[in-house]
C-alpha cells in the first residue's frame, strides 16, 4: 500500500501556497506559451507548467488528507467577503486526477499536435489547452459559488476554441465547437442565475457560508428556483442525459489532445461541482432535494446509462462509440448520487476517476493511431493490434478497466457502486448497472474483435506503433488503471474521507 | 540479508502470482529458449514458493481494498494438492505446447494456469471471484485459438456459459456479503475446527445462486454441454490445458464451500452415469475424452457431497490424479490431430506403427483412467468407492458408480487407444509426435505410474492424511478383496468388449453429430413449435412466423432508433437539446417548488 506522503517531496514554503499555485502556474503559463516564439517553445512551456500543476495538485491532496480540509484565503482578505479556496479530500482527487491527466496530456501534445494541427497554431493551442486545465482546477477548488462560474467560463473558453482547432483534420469540428459553445453558455447562463437566487437568499456567495445560511431558513421560493437552475445549468455542463446534445461531436472531432482531456476532466470538474450544491450547500434531507434526486436525476441517470450504451453498440465511429460510452458512463455516476447516501457518493467519486483515467487512455491510444492512419471508422482499425502492439494494449487495458475486468480499477469502481446500490436497498440501480456493463461489453468486444483477431483490410494504410515520446505518458495512463485497480488506497481513502466529511458535517 | 527477505517474500505470495508474471512476458519472447524458460519456469518458481510455503491454515498475504479484507495467500491442506497439480499442469503444458508459435495463445494459456493457481490459494470470496471470471476470460482464448469460424462460435457460447456462471457467483456473493458481512471462508463458519471444508450453508442468503454458477464451471447435468461442445474444437494444445483447470477449479470451490451437501451426492452419481452412453457412440475421440472428462468429475462431486473426511480425501486425490491422466490422453490424442490432422475414430486406427511412444503413453493414461491396480486411477478412485460403499443409504449411489467405472474402461481405457492406435488399419503412417511432446506426456506417464505404485507419496499430502489416510493405506487400500473386485469389473469389461467386438454388436465408428442436450439450448426449443403436433402445427409455424417478424421488426425498430441516422443518433439540432435543457428546467423547477 502506498501512502501519499511517500509520493510527494517540497519544501514547507511551498506546500502552503500549493492551492493557488496549482492554478495560477497554468494561468501564467497559457500566457507564456501564446507568446512564445515557436511551437515547440511553446510546448516545452506547457509540460513545465502541467508538471508543476499537477505537482501541487499532490501537494494539496496530501495536505487534505491529513488536515481533512483546506481553507486558503486568497490576498488575506477573508471570506465571506474575501474569496477563499476551500478544498476537501474529495476536490483534492478531483484536482489530483486533472493534474496528471493534465501533465501527462502535455507531454503527449508534443507528438499528436505535429500530426494534427498545423503549426501556426500550436503555441494558441498550448495556450488555451493551460487555460482549461487552470479553470478545471479552479473549478474543484474554489469555495466561492460565483468564482466558479469565473472557472468554468475559463476552462470553457479554453474547450470551445480548442475543440474548433480540430476543424483542419475534421470540418466536422466546426459545428460540433458552435453546438458546445451555445449549450455551454446557456448552461452557464442558468448556472449564474441560479447563483444569483441563492445571493438574494442568502446574502453570500461563500459556500460554507451559503450552506450555514441556507440550513436556517424555511422553505423558499427563491432558494427552490436556485437549486433548479443550478442543477440543470451544470447538468448541461456534466452531459446528464439528455442534455448531452453537445458532447459526442466535442469528443469525436476536436484534436486527439482536447478528446484525451476532455472526456477525463471537463464533465467529472461539472459533477463534481454538482456534487457540492447537492451535498454541501444545499441543507440536508429537504423535500425538494429528495425529490429531485428520487424523481428527476435517477430516472434521467439510469435512462442515460441504457439508451446511450445502446447508441454505443450501434455506432460505427470509433471515437463516436467512446463518447456515447463516456454519457452512459456519467449515468452510472448519477446513480450513485441518487443513492443519497455516504456510500454511494464515494462510490461515485471513485467511479469518477476511474473513469477518467480509463477514457484517457482510451483516447491517447487513438490520438496515437492517429500519428499514422487517420482512421474514424472501426472497420479502419482492423487488425492494428499487430502492427501497433503496445498501443492496443493500453487501449485494451483502458476497455478492460471500462468493461469492469477483475484487477483493474474499473472493476473496483463498479463494485463499489453496486454494493451501495445494494447497501441502501436500491436493488434497481443494481440492475440497471448490471444491464449498462453487459452492454458495455458488447460494444467493447465488437472494438477487441476488430482491433485484435480481424485482419486489416487489404490496401488500408498500415498504422505504425507510436514514438516513445507519445507512447510512454499513454503506457503510465494504462499503468495507472491497473495499479489502482491492484491497490487503489490513494483514490479510495481520498473518495471516502471526502464523502464521509460531507455527510457528517450536515446536521 | 537479502537472500533472506527474498526467501520471505517467496513463502509469502501466491504462487499463481509467478505464474501470471511469467505470462505477460510470453508475447514477447521472441527466441525458443526465452519462451520454453517463461513458460517451464513460471510454474517452477512457483513450485518452490508453494513448497517452501510458510505454515498452512494462515493468512499469509493480506491487503484491503475498499474496506474489504482481501486474504491473497491462504495455503492450507485443502488447497495444496490442487495448487501442486495446477502448477504440475502448466509446466506439462508449457513443454507440451513448446512446438507451437502462437503467442496468443500461449500467454492466454499461462495467464488462465495462474489464475486457476490463485483462485485454490486465496482466502476469501472477492479474491475467488476474481480470478474465477479471469480464468473464465483467459480460458476463452483457448477455443478461439484455431481462428477458424466454427470455433470462434464455440468460443462464443463456452463464454456465454462461464460468464453466466461468473455472474451467478458475483451475485450470490453480494447477498451474502451483504447479509453477512463475512467474505473470507475460514471466518464463515468460526465453530469449526480444523480444515475449513465446506464452511457454506446452503440455507445461507445467496448460497444457492454460488452454488449453480460454481455448478456450470464444473458442468452439471444440463449445463455441461459448453464442454464437449468447446473442447474438441480447440487445438491439439487447447484442449490439453482446458482440461486440467476449469472443471477441477469448480471441483476445489464445491469441497471448500458445499462438502456434506448431499444434492451433490446426487448430480454427481448422475454425471458419472450420462456421459458413458454418449461417449460409447461418439466418433471424435477427443469428444469422448471430453465426456469422460464429465463422468470423471461426477466421481469428484459425488464424493464432496458425501463429506466424510474420507470422501474428501478421495475427492482430492481423484482430481489430482486425473488432471495428470485426462492431460495424458488429451496429449495423446494431441499428438494424433498434430500429425493426423483428425481425431476421429473412423478416420484413424493402427497408428502404433509409427507413433509407438505417443501409443505407449496413451495407454498408461488408459490404464490409470480404468483404475487398473498399480496406476494413479486406482488408488485414488477406490477411496470414492470404499467412502460409498460405507454408507447403507448410498447403496444405489454405490452402483451408479460402479456401472460408470465400468463405462470409463469401456470407452476411455479401451476404445480410445483401440480406436486410434490398433483396431482397423486406416493405412496411415504418421511421424511420430515431436520430442517436446513426448517428453511431456513421458512426464505425465511416469507421474501416474509413481503415483500407482507409491501411493503414500500423494496420501501424504491429502487433507485428512492424519486421520484417515494413514489408516486406509495401511489396511484397506491393497486388501485381496479390493484389488479383486477391481481386476474382475476390468477383465469383464475387456471381455465384452472382445465379445462386442467380435459378435460386431459394439457401436461401430460412424462418422455423425450425437444430439445431447446443447440440443435443447441450439435447436430444441424453436423445434418444439413445430413439433407439438399436426393441428399445432400451423399454429405453431404461424408463431415462429410471427416471432421472426416480430423480432426482426424489433431488430429493424432498435436500428432505427438507435443507429448512426436514427432518431436518438442523428445529429440533434442544437435547438431540440437547448429545448431539452429548458424543460428539463422545468421539470426541476416543478418538482422542487411543489415537492
Amino acid at each position: 500500500m502506498i501512502l501519499l506522503e511517500t509520493l510527494y517531496v517540497a519544501p514547507p514554503t511551498l506546500t502552503a501556497q500549493a492551492p493557488v499555485l496549482a492554478i495560477i502556474v497554468p494561468l501564467l503559463g497559457a500566457c507564456a506559451a501564446a507568446l512564445a516564439p515557436s511551437g515547440r517553445t511553446g510546448w516545452m512551456i506547457s509540460v513545465i507548467a502541467s508538471l508543476f500543476g499537477g505537482w501541487m495538485a499532490l501537494a494539496v491532496a496530501t495536505e487534505a488528507m491529513r488536515e481533512g480540509a483546506i481553507v486558503y484565503v486568497l490576498g488575506g482578505f477573508n471570506p465571506p467577503l474575501g474569496i477563499a479556496l476551500r478544498i476537501d479530500a474529495m476536490g483534492a482527487l478531483l484536482g489530483l486526477l486533472i493534474g496528471a491527466v493534465g501533465a501527462l496530456a502535455a507531454v503527449f501534445s508534443g507528438h499528436s499536435l505535429v500530426a494534427e494541427v498545423r503549426t501556426e497554431k500550436h503555441t494558441l493551442f498550448q495556450a488555451g489547452f493551460l487555460l482549461c486545465q487552470a479553470g478545471l482546477v479552479g473549478i474543484v477548488y474554489t469555495g466561492d459559488a460565483f468564482n466558479a462560474f469565473v472557472f468554468l467560463e475559463i476552462s470553457s473558453i479554453g474547450t470551445y476554441a480548442l475543440i474548433a482547432i480540430g476543424e483542419g483534420r475534421d470540418r466536422r469540428a466546426l459545428p460540433a465547437a458552435f453546438n458546445y459553445l451555445i449549450l455551454g453558455t446557456v448552461g452557464a447562463t442558468l448556472y449564474v442565475i441560479g447563483v444569483g437566487f441563492l445571493y438574494a437568499a442568502t446574502g453570500t456567495l461563500n459556500m460554507a457560508d451559503m450552506a450555514a445560511r441556507l440550513s436556517t431558513l424555511d422553505q423558499n421560493a427563491s432558494v427552490q428556483a436556485g437549486f433548479a437552475f443550478i442543477m440543470v445549468g451544470l447538468g448541461i455542463k456534466a452531459a446528464m442525459f439528455p442534455l448531452h446534445g453537445w458532447l459526442p461531436g466535442a469528443y469525436a472531432h476536436a484534436p486527439s489532445l482536447m478528446s484525451i482531456f476532455l472526456a477525463a476532466t471537463a464533465t467529472k470538474a461539472s459533477i463534481y461541482l454538482m456534487a457540492r450544491f447537492l451535498f454541501e450547500v444545499f441543507p440536508d434531507g429537504t423535500a425538494f432535494g429528495e425529490a429531485f434526486l428520487t424523481w428527476v436525476l435517477a430516472p434521467l441517470a439510469a435512462a442515460g446509462a441504457i439508451i446511450c450504451s445502446i447508441q454505443a453498440v450501434f455506432e460505427r465511429e470509433l471515437r463516436r462509440i467512446i463518447a456515447f460510452s463516456s454519457i452512459a458512463q456519467v449515468g452510472f455516476i448519477f446513480l450513485g448520487f441518487a443513492l443519497g447516501s455516504a456510500q454511494g457518493l464515494s462510490a461515485s467519486v471513485f467511479y469518477i476517476v476511474a473513469h477518467g483515467l480509463m477514457k484517457a487512455a482510451m483516447f491517447m491510444a487513438l490520438g496515437a493511431l492517429a500519428l499514422s492512419i487517420g482512421a474514424r471508422r472501426l472497420d479502419e482499425f482492423a487488425g492494428v493490434a499487430r502492427e501497433a502492439p503496445w498501443t492496443a494494449v493500453a487501449f485494451a487495458v483502458g476497455a478492460a478497466s471500462l468493461v469492469g475486468t477483475p484487477l483493474t480499477m474499473g472493476f473496483l469502481a463498479k463494485w463499489g457502486l453496486i454494493e451501495a446500490a445494494i447497501a441502501s436497498g436500491q436493488i434497481w440501480i443494481a440492475v440497471v448497472m448490471a444491464a449498462g456493463s453487459v452492454l458495455t461489453v458488447i460494444y467493447v468486444g465488437r472494438i477487441m474483435e476488430a482491433m485484435f483477431f480481424r485482419a486489416p483490410a487489404p490496401g488500408a494504410p498500415r498504422a505504425k506503433e507510436a514514438p516513445l515520446g507519445a507512447l510512454a505518458p499513454l503506457l503510465a495512463l494504462a499503468g495507472l488503471s491497473i495499479w489502482f485497480g491492484l491497490d487503489a488506497s490513494i483514490p479510495e481513502q481520498l473518495s471516502q474521507a471526502g464523502a464521509a466529511r460531507l455527510f457528517e458535517v450536515r446536521p | 540479508m537479502t537472500v533472506e527477505r527474498l526467501a520471505d517474500w517467496l513463502a509469502n505470495t501466491n504462487p499463481g502470482f509467478f505464474i501470471l508474471a511469467a505470462a505477460l512476458f510470453v508475447p514477447f519472447a521472441r527466441n525458443n529458449a526465452l519462451r520454453a524458460f517463461l513458460m517451464v519456469g513460471g510454474p517452477a518458481i512457483a513450485l518452490v514458493a508453494l513448497i517452501s510455503a510458510e505454515g498452512l491454515g494462515s493468512n499469509l498475504s493480506t491487503v484491503s481494498v475498499l474496506g474489504l479484507e482481501l486474504v491473497l495467500y491462504r495455503p492450507d491442506s485443502l488447497s495444496f494438492l490442487f495448487g501442486l497439480a495446477f502448477i504440475i499442469a502448466a509446466a506439462l503444458f508449457g513443454i507440451y505446447s513448446l512446438h507451437r508459435r502462437d503467442p496468443l495463445q500461449d500467454a492466454t494459456a499461462m495467464l488462465y494456469a495462474g489464475a486457476a493457481v490463485t483462485a485454490v490459494f486465496v482466502g476469501d470470496l472477492v479474491s475467488l471471484f476474481i480470478t474465477w471470471e479471469l480464468t473464465a476470460i483467459t480460458s476463452v482464448f483457448q477455443v478461439l485459438a484455431p481462428r477458424s469460424r466454427e470455433s470462434v462460435r464455440a468460443a462464443t457460447r463456452y463464454l456465454i456459459f462461464q460468464v453466466s456462471s461468473g455472474m451467478l457467483v458475483l451475485a450470490g456473493i453480494c447477498m451474502f456479503v451483504s447479509a453477512t458481512g463475512q467474505i473470507q471462508f475460514a471466518l464463515i463458519a468460526p465453530s469449526m475446527a480444523g480444515l475449513p471444508v465446506g464452511v457454506m450453508d446452503i440455507e445461507a442468503p445467496g448460497a444457492v445462486l454460488i452454488l449453480a454458477g460454481f455448478g456450470i464451471k464444473a458442468a452439471f447435468p444440463m449445463v455441461h454441454n459448453w464442454l464437449q461442445d468447446a473442447y474438441p474444437k480447440t487445438t491439439e494444445t487447447g484442449a490439453v490445458v482446458l482440461s486440467a483447470f476449469t472443471t477441477k477449479l469448480a471441483v476445489y470451490a464445491l469441497a471448500r464451500y458445499f462438502a456434506g451437501l448431499e444434492w451433490l451426492i446426487w448430480i454427481g452419481a448422475i454425471m458419472t452415469v450420462f456421459p458413458v452412453f454418449f461417449a460409447v457412440i461418439e466418433n471424435d475421440l477427443r469428444r469422448v475424452l471430453a465426456y469422460s472428462l464429465n463422468n470423471q468429475v461426477g466421481f469428484m462431486v459425488c464424493a464432496v457431497g458425501i463429506g466424510t473426511q474420507l470422501a474428501v480425501n478421495g475427492a482430492v486425490a481423484h482430481a489430482f490424479a486425473h488432471i495428470m491422466y485426462k492431460g495424458l490422453l488429451f496429449m495423446s490424442m494431441g499428438a494424433v490431430l498434430y500429425r493426423v490432422g483428425s481425431t476421429k475414430a473412423t478416420d484413424l486406427g493402427g497408428l502404433h506403427r509409427t507413433m509407438p511412444w505417443t501409443t505407449l503413453f496413451c495407454l498408461v493414461g488408459a490404464a490409470s483412467i480404468s483404475a487398473l491396480p498399480l496406476f494413479s486411477g486406482f488408488v485414488a478412485k477406490s477411496m470414492v468407492m470404499t467412502a460409498s460403499h460405507a454408507d447403507p443409504a448410498l447403496f444405489v449411489v454405490w452402483l451408479m458408480l460402479l456401472f460408470a467405472s465400468a463405462g470409463v474402461l469401456e470407452h476411455s481405457g479401451i476404445k480410445i487407444p483401440y480406436f486410434a492406435f490398433f483396431g482397423h488399419d486406416s493405412g496411415k503412417r504418421p511421424q511420430e509426435a515431436p520430442f517436446n511432446m513426448l517428453l511431456a506426456m513421458g512426464v505425465a506417464a511416469a507421474l501416474c505410474i509413481l503415483i500407482g505404485i507409491m501411493p503414500g507419496w500423494l496420501y501424504q499430502f491429502l487433507p485428512y492424511w492424519e486421520e484417515v489416510g494413514k489408516d486406509y493405506l495401511a489396511s484397506d487400500l491393497w486388501t485381496a478383496p479390493h484389488v479383486l473386485q477391481q481386476l474382475q469389473l476390468l477383465v469383464f469389461a475387456t471381455l465384452a468388449f472382445m465379445l462386442l467386438q467380435w459378435r460386431q454388436l459394439y457401436p461401430p465408428e460412424m462418422p455423425g453429430v450425437i444430439v445431447d442436450v446443447e440440443w435443447l439450448w441450439r435447436r430444441g426449443w424453436p423445434d418444439l413449435v413445430s413439433a407439438a403436433g399436426r393441428p399445432l402445427w400451423q399454429a405453431g409455424r404461424l408463431a415462429v412466423r410471427g416471432a421472426d417478424a416480430a423480432g426482426g421488426w424489433f431488430t429493424g425498430l432498435a436500428r432505427q432508433v438507435f443507429a448512426n441516422d436514427g432518431w436518438v443518433s442523428a445529429k440533434v439540432p442544437l435547438s431540440v437539446t437547448a429545448v431539452a435543457s429548458l424543460a428539463i428546467l422545468g421539470l426541476v423547477l416543478a418538482v422542487s417548488l411543489f415537492a
